[in-house]
């Protein structure tokens, strides 16, 4: 098969991987609230607009990786009642990508964007943070930091900068409080906030491009979490204050001007085709 | 691709119709309500956007002499943010939304095979006022901000510059705080939280008349939608029982900080548990959270206030729920046959400080999905038709009380063998007591 190396290169292989077999736990083991028809419902929404929004771009080829990685942390975060909103949200996801662009580049991490913008605009979609057991969670951690290894990703730089503040910030606030060290560990011991980390945060299309404009991205992201959670006492503020801090980043690429990211393995097929402009596209929309 | 597309909707759409609700929830007959647990307190917590209005309630059975709370609080209270509640309030909220046993009566098979179409059931006293006491107060840091005697108890409003003064002035005016319980004050103190402390007035508790402690009330604003249960652990002997009763607008609460797990529902159990249920349901508790390593939290019920079905209680009047606390109900248009947009929940968890070491922290989802914690005894029948559909029934029956031990033991931990006997479910003829007549056996 045409390409069948690069697939593999391809980090987002791996993290399909990691997150198809979480969620498989997660429905057979734990309780999640989800069953085969909705996970089902949120992945083939998210395909059918990525192929959808394929076709209407004029983009060369169809990848449906990126979609299938959006579609399955809509699985394991988002929770309705309502099949409508559960579509609505797989779509608003996705579409976000070739919408929401300024530079080229799109502006938000589109799960998150589209649990964010459902979260706030309906009030009849949740995320449920606690949802994980322990063993699930050190199963996924260890899957996580595998993850890093493997892929020797280009910008995991992102997340260790962003664990580094957050840490610093939960362990700073139990030392100021006099808490015992179990309670940060406790805050800490979340798949949300691995999926966060590992696959939201670090997503290399919607970062700064440049590794200062990441780190310093990445503590401000980190502040607005803590904020979320310490001042204003609200759950979900990592994916809120991602939203919201996302617009920022084009203005980061302004200040600090670097080179675009490209996924491994993401151009071989379009190269193949027609070199320069379909890399191009590849570039903008994958 | 396209093919997998369309196998993957496919797949959706068969899913989601398969997801019908059951309407018809059994007969009613046992319940198992929150007196079964020792050490138990009772909460309620009504929330709406930022308004809280908390109950609490405790077993308390000691000398009211050696009553005393300590709580924290987000915010300062007045007089008016403070109220005594009946206790018949919680005990009627906690009958409602017990976890239940119903039961179903399985017809002639010999009718339901001739009629194929009919569908079958699925299955305190506080020294105060003196002058040197403030000036020691002071000197410890100590601020008492309000004073009040509510009911039949004494309450203040304490804030404090240093959590090693606050723990001196409590142990100093009367409270039996555990040593050692500064390093947790300290950390409410930091977060410019406030200390209502509550001891019994004795003068007033008689002339009220009252042989018991009624549940404290207190209502505030505030962002945080949590319970502090870290203080209670300082030097708690052993886990410790909590229910939480969440009423809310929009739907479900859940905890954020900690997983909330569904109670197993539905089982159904043999016949014997019938006289049992209380020591049933205590087990399968202790055994559900053995299992999930005591680290999560359960939900017993969620369901719309408005209705139940099957009723363990009935639901409570827009009055009762008024008195909880509940301030979004219209005063004006008197509702009697039950309120409108009340949604509870009913949380409840076994904690200590090793398991649990953090605050309890909460949001409120919009999941309007009805959840109740409900057991299914299933009465054989026991006619003596003999047609073929009653001959199959029959050889069916064994399999059945055979599965119905298993459950039983695999939800209570109860030995297997011990579960078989007590259904005289021998190996081999696997024939219960109240199944088949004894007489059935003589000639067959």
């Amino acid at each position: 098969m045409h390409g069948s190396r690069s697939w593999m290169r391809d980090p987002r292989v791996y993290q399909i991987l990691v997150l198809a077999s979480l969620l498989a736990y997660g429905v057979f083991a734990l309780d999640f609230e989800i069953g085969a028809g909705r996970a089902s419902l949120l992945v083939g929404t998210a395909l059918l607009t990525q192929l959808a929004f394929t076709r209407l771009w004029h983009l060369p080829a169809f990848d449906p990786k990126s979609a299938l990685i959006s579609g399955l942390s809509l699985c394991l975060l988002l929770r309705t009642n309502s099949a409508a909103l559960a579509i609505l949200a797989a779509a608003i996801t996705i579409a976000s990508k070739f919408v929401l662009r300024v530079r080229n580049k799109h502006v938000f991490n589109p799960t998150n964007f589209g649990l964010v913008a459902l979260m706030l605009a309906t009030g009849r979609v949740w995320v449920s943070p606690a949802q994980w057991g322990n063993a699930a969670f050190l199963g996924f951690l260890l899957a996580c930091l595998g993850g890093l290894v493997v892929n020797r990703a280009a910008r995991s730089d992102v997340t260790y900068a962003f664990l580094a503040f957050y840490l610093a910030i939960l362990f700073g606030r139990a030392l100021w409080l006099g808490q015992p060290m179990a309670i940060p560990l406790h805050q800490l011991a979340s798949g949300a906030f691995l999926i966060f980390t590992f696959f939201m945060i670090s997503d290399p299309k919607t970062t700064p491009d440049t590794r200062a404009g990441r780190i310093l991205f990445a503590l401000l992201v980190a502040l607005g979490a803590g904020c979320v959670h310490f001042v204003l006492y609200r759950p979900n503020g990592l994916l809120l204050s991602l939203a919201f801090l996302s617009p920022l980043v084009p203005l980061l690429d302004r200040l600090l001007p670097g080179e675009r990211y490209v996924w491994r393995g993401a151009s071989a097929v379009a190269r193949a085709v027609d070199p320069a402009p379909s890399l191009r596209e590849e570039r903008r929309f994958a | 691709m396209r093919r997998l597309l369309v196998a993957v909707l496919a797949t959706a759409a068969l899913a989601t119709a398969a997801g019908t609700a059951l309407a018809f929830c059994g007969f009613y007959v046992a319940k198992a309500d929150a007196k079964l647990f020792n050490q138990a307190s009772q909460v309620v917590l009504v929330r709406d956007a930022d308004r809280t209005v908390l109950t609490m309630a405790n077993d308390f059975k000691g000398d009211p002499k050696e009553f005393a709370i300590v709580i924290p609080v987000p915010t300062f209270l007045q007089r008016e943010q403070i109220h005594i509640a009946e206790r018949a309030l919680l005990d009627h909220l906690d009958a409602y939304s017990a976890p239940r046993l119903v039961e179903y009566f399985d017809e002639n098979p010999c009718q339901r095979y001739l009629e194929k179409a009919m569908a079958a059931p699925v299955p305190e006293g506080v020294a105060g006022g003196a002058l040197g006491r403030s000036a020691r107060d002071r000197s410890l840091g100590v601020t008492i901000e309000a004073r009040y005697t509510v009911g039949e108890y004494d309450i203040l409003i304490l804030s404090a510059k240093e959590s090693n003064g606050l723990e001196t002035w409590l142990i100093e005016n009367g409270y039996r705080i555990p040593h050692g319980a500064y390093r947790v004050l300290g950390g409410y103190l930091k977060q410019g939280m406030r200390f209502f402390v509550a001891k019994v007035n004795l003068k007033e508790q008689s002339k009220l008349g009252f042989t018991y402690l009624r549940p404290i009330q207190v209502a505030y604003e505030s962002p945080k939608f949590m319970l502090p249960i870290r203080l209670g652990m300082v030097n708690a002997n052993g886990p410790q029982e909590l229910f939480v009763y969440a009423l809310t607008r929009q739907g479900r609460v859940e905890t954020t900080n900690y997983r909330t797990v569904r109670l197993p529902s539905d089982a159904e159990v043999p016949l014997f548990v019938k006289d049992e249920f209380a020591s049933f349901y205590k087990s399968l508790f202790s055994q559900q959270v053995k299992r999930q390593d005591m680290r999560t939290v359960f939900l017993e019920y969620a369901w719309d206030m408005a209705w139940c079905d099957p009723c363990s209680a009935d639901p409570l009047s827009a009055d009762e729920l008024r008195q909880l606390g509940v301030f979004w109900l219209d005063r004006g248009g008197d509702n009697p046959s039950g309120a409108q947009n009340v949604f509870l929940t009913r949380l409840h968890l076994r904690y200590d400080s090793e398991h649990f070491p953090e605050d309890l922290s909460f949001q409120q989802t919009a999941d309007r999905q009805n959840f109740q914690g409900r057991f299914i005894l299933r009465h054989p029948w026991t006619g003596s038709d003999r047609c073929e559909a009653a001959q199959t029934y029959r050889r069916g029956l064994p399999k059945r009380f055979e599965q119905q031990a298993e459950t039983l033991a695999s939800l209570t931990g109860w030995d297997v063998n011990k579960i078989r006997s007590k259904m005289n479910l021998k190996a081999g003829t696997t024939v219960p007591a109240d199944g088949d007549p004894w007489w059935k056996k003589i000639w067959n």
